[in-house]
């Protein structure tokens, strides 16, 4: 298939990975800040195809799983109510909220739907005028756009039953925290390639130069990943930190201006809670006061469900690079897809759950199966 | 980097549960990591355990672990009895000296009517399918109408000519109905449940409990075809090239195949232990039952499973994974390692199992466990899903 096999090419992923073999000459520790580029290093193990010196963590750029707890009450309370009907992308709905999920609310009468773009989301509103309709709107600056244009649409279409329940996070503070941590293990990041396309990566050359860390948008194909992590350990050999675009088919350095326009005509950064790590300032978006009529929190009056969950919940440390998953006790035990305790088990891009979905045979009884691991010498 | 050895899973293909949550021997947690995360076991609390049991959710109907959940805790402690246990496609029953084989299945999909096929057709191929993995000869079918108030006669004449022609095609007749009619709002416009009774011929025992390590897996042909057509025609999904749903009767291919096993020294089922037909829950469930009810394990190579590139385009844009897409009209057979050469064979020159491919084989190493060597040499686990497959969020 164009565009996909390209970036797939097993010969040329050895060949990389011995370059990178042949580079690095003492350990790093680097964070792909992405869950789809956590969920490709697992579904080819990647990771295996590394030497020893190179080390993968996690990062918090699963949309699923740092959405906070109260927005998952919010949604589940505004879809109980009989005149809403309530639109969320799929892998929402399986995200354990204080009591219950989106699903067990559709179990019990609720009107939930899955869609693949908010703007069905308006179409469904246009369609049923008598009804509320509620878009869950969750993401990174990936969505946001979409989610931007929806509510443009809305307002210009004058839809009086139609708002959304917005909870969108930006990355660079989130990469701000996690270098500011006193506990900080990363050294060189992988940035998210998906959220450059739209916002481009002049706002990343601020970190690099405080923190002395370098970066590389990297893609989301096996290739991709390789090549940013050769980048990234060329650039920690030679002592240098700085911005590096892998991704360039993508990413440009001013991103999506055009998408830029509209996420600052319908949206305003503020502060946000991120699940399992807490309240980051100014480390998201919340709809600005001219469109606080499809803003579903104004519109329903949720103030009073409100919810806190442990502050020492493992996940903030998985979500932060700090701990792998199989680290996490309950990881495999209490925890699992089907009854997951943290939302990184949730999310096919939480990196619990590529763990759970991809690895857990690697431990055990399988000598046979890890000796990948050190394989391109 | 391989995860560290100290915090093994010891039960890694258990479903676990909230009644689950006994206190349990934490002597061998992991310190090293509890010191990582700088606290102590009492703060690895997670918030909200949560209440899997009580109420039916939609992933119940999905094939995955879920659907095993519901069978293992409510039907089979009631209903258990030698021939059920056995957990087949199919019961196989002896009766004056015949074995019968006998299944049912009900059908729910929407849309009524999708390229390549319709709920009606889809009845019939899916009962005789069931009836042919178990390497049955299908003869008779009854069937079951459910019925919405306000549904036009015109589509139920529709789906009743469909079902008529798919019958006739698989040469099995329709002995027996029952037809319903439940308010508006109350059904989908159309349900139909099929039952299907077949002969199974003699020296034909085939189970998913009988694979053993040496085994092969073949695939007759491509993935993912039906549950993305129907994905596709029910979100109003464009792409470019149409998506065609594989809906089919398999029992000729079947045929052919216990042919060729049949010339095997050893006899029939020595040759070929096991069909299946992977549909809801798709490759993965399929083989996932197959491993743990023969306590083998099965490692499948990705780059021999063929996928077909509008199936793989879609699945690529909603964040799907082909091997967990439901089919109706492939199938899966585990056979003798020497078999399997000639078996495949033989499949290609059926229109059904033209590319019919070995994909994998089962081994001794973590039994009720599938793997996938990736096109990068690297292996990865193969899970059953806990409920249907979310697209994903970007």
């Amino acid at each position: 298939m164009k565009y996909v096999d390209e970036y797939r090419d097993p010969q040329i992923a050895q060949a990389v990975a011995a370059e990178i073999a042949r580079k690095v000459t003492r350990p790093w520790v680097l964070m792909e800040v992405c869950g789809g580029q956590t969920h490709t290093l697992m579904r080819y193990g990647i990771d295996e195809l590394l030497p020893k010196e190179v080390e993968l963590v996690h990062g918090p750029g699963c949309p699923v799983c740092v959405t906070p707890i109260e927005m998952v009450d919010r949604a589940i309370r505004m879809a109980s109510m009989r005149q809403v009907i309530f639109v969320s992308y799929g892998d929402m709905l399986r995200v354990p909220g204080s009591h219950s999920d989106l699903f067990q609310a559709k179990a019990d009468g609720a009107d939930v739907r899955i869609a693949y773009s908010p703007m069905d989301a308006v179409r469904i509103a246009r369609a049923n005028p008598d009804r509320q309709v509620v878009f869950f709107g969750v993401g990174f600056e990936t969505t946001a756009p979409a989610n931007a244009m929806a509510v443009w649409q809305a307002k210009r279409e004058r839809l009086s039953n139609f708002s959304m329940l917005v909870s969108h996070v930006l990355v660079p503070p989130a990469m701000r925290l996690i270098l500011g941590s006193p506990s900080n293990r990363v050294q060189g990041f992988i940035a998210p390639g998906h959220v450059c396309t739209v916002m481009g990566y002049s706002e990343y050359a601020g970190l690099v130069k405080e923190f002395h860390v370098p970066m590389v948008v990297g893609g989301f194909e096996p290739l991709d990943l390789l090549e940013a992590i050769f980048m990234l350990v060329s650039q920690l050999e030679e002592g240098r930190a700085e911005v590096e675009n892998q991704y360039a088919r993508s990413v440009n350095y001013e991103g999506n201006l055009a998408a830029q326009r509209l996420l600052l005509e319908v949206f305003e950064v503020s502060g946000r809670k991120w699940r399992g790590i807490g309240e980051i300032a100014d480390s998201g978006f919340r709809l600005r006061p001219e469109y606080q009529a499809f803003d579903a929190e104004y519109v329903f009056d949720l103030e009073d469900v409100t919810a806190e969950e442990p502050a020492e919940c493992v996940s903030a440390l998985v979500l932060q690079g700090l701990l792998k998953p199989v680290d996490c006790p309950e990881f495999g035990r209490r925890c699992t897809p089907v009854a997951p305790l943290g939302a990184p088990m949730v999310s096919a891009e939480g990196a619990c759950a590529a763990y759970y979905q991809y690895r857990r045979h690697a431990r055990p009884q399988t000598d046979g199966l890890a000796t990948m691991s050190n394989a391109p010498a | 980097m391989p995860p560290p050895e100290a915090s093994s899973v010891a039960n890694a293909t258990t479903v676990e549960t909230p009644s689950d949550f006994a206190p349990e021997d934490r002597s061998a947690e992991p310190d090293a990591a509890r010191q990582a995360a700088g606290s102590t076991a009492a703060s690895f609390v997670c918030p909200t355990p949560l209440p899997t049991k009580g109420r039916i959710v939609l992933g119940h109907g999905s094939g995955g672990r879920l659907s095993a959940e519901l069978l293992q805790e409510i039907f089979l402690p009631l209903f258990s009895n030698p021939i059920l246990n056995r957990l087949d496609d199919q019961a196989v029953l002896e009766i004056g000296g015949t074995r019968l084989a006998f299944t049912t299945d009900s059908f729910v999909v929407k849309p009524l009517f999708f390229p390549g096929g319709d709920i009606g057709s889809l009845a019939v191929h899916g009962t005789v399918n069931d009836l042919a993995m178990g390497g049955a000869r299908p003869l008779f079918l009854s069937a079951g109408f459910i019925l919405e108030e306000g549904l036009d006669t015109g589509v139920l004449r529709r789906v009743a000519a469909s079902m008529a022609k798919a019958a006739a095609d698989a040469g099995v007749s329709i002995v027996t109905g029952d037809t319903k009619v439940v308010e508006k709002g109350k059904g989908d416009g159309l349900f139909i449940n099929t039952t299907g009774i077949g002969v199974v011929p003699d020296g034909v025992t085939l189970s998913a409990s009988r694979v053993r390590p040496g085994d092969r897996v073949i695939l007759s042909g491509s993935i993912g075809d039906h549950g993305i057509a129907i994905l596709a025609q029910r979100e109003g999904l464009e792409f470019e090239t149409e998506l065609m749903s594989d809906s089919a009767s398999l029992h000729t291919l079947v045929a052919a195949m216990l042919e060729v096993s049949s010339h095997m020294p050893s006899g029939v089922s020595q040759g070929i232990r096991c069909l299946r037909d992977p549909t809801r829950g798709g490759v993965s469930s399929a083989l996932n039952e197959i491993a743990g009810q023969s306590r083998v394990g099965i490692e499948i190579e990705e780059a021999r499973i063929p996928v077909r590139d509008a199936v793989r385009g879609a699945c690529e844009m909603l964040g799907l994974d082909p091997l967990y897409v439901a089919n109706e009209g492939k199938l899966l057979a585990i056979v003798s390692p020497e078999l399997a050469e000639a078996m495949v064979e033989a499949m290609r020159w059926h229109p059904l199992g033209a590319q019919a491919q070995i994909i994998g084989t089962a081994h001794e190493m973590h039994p009720g466990m599938v793997t996938m060597r990736t096109v990068f040499g690297s292996t990865r686990i193969v899970d059953m899903l806990a409920g249907d497959q979310l697209p994903r969020i970007c």
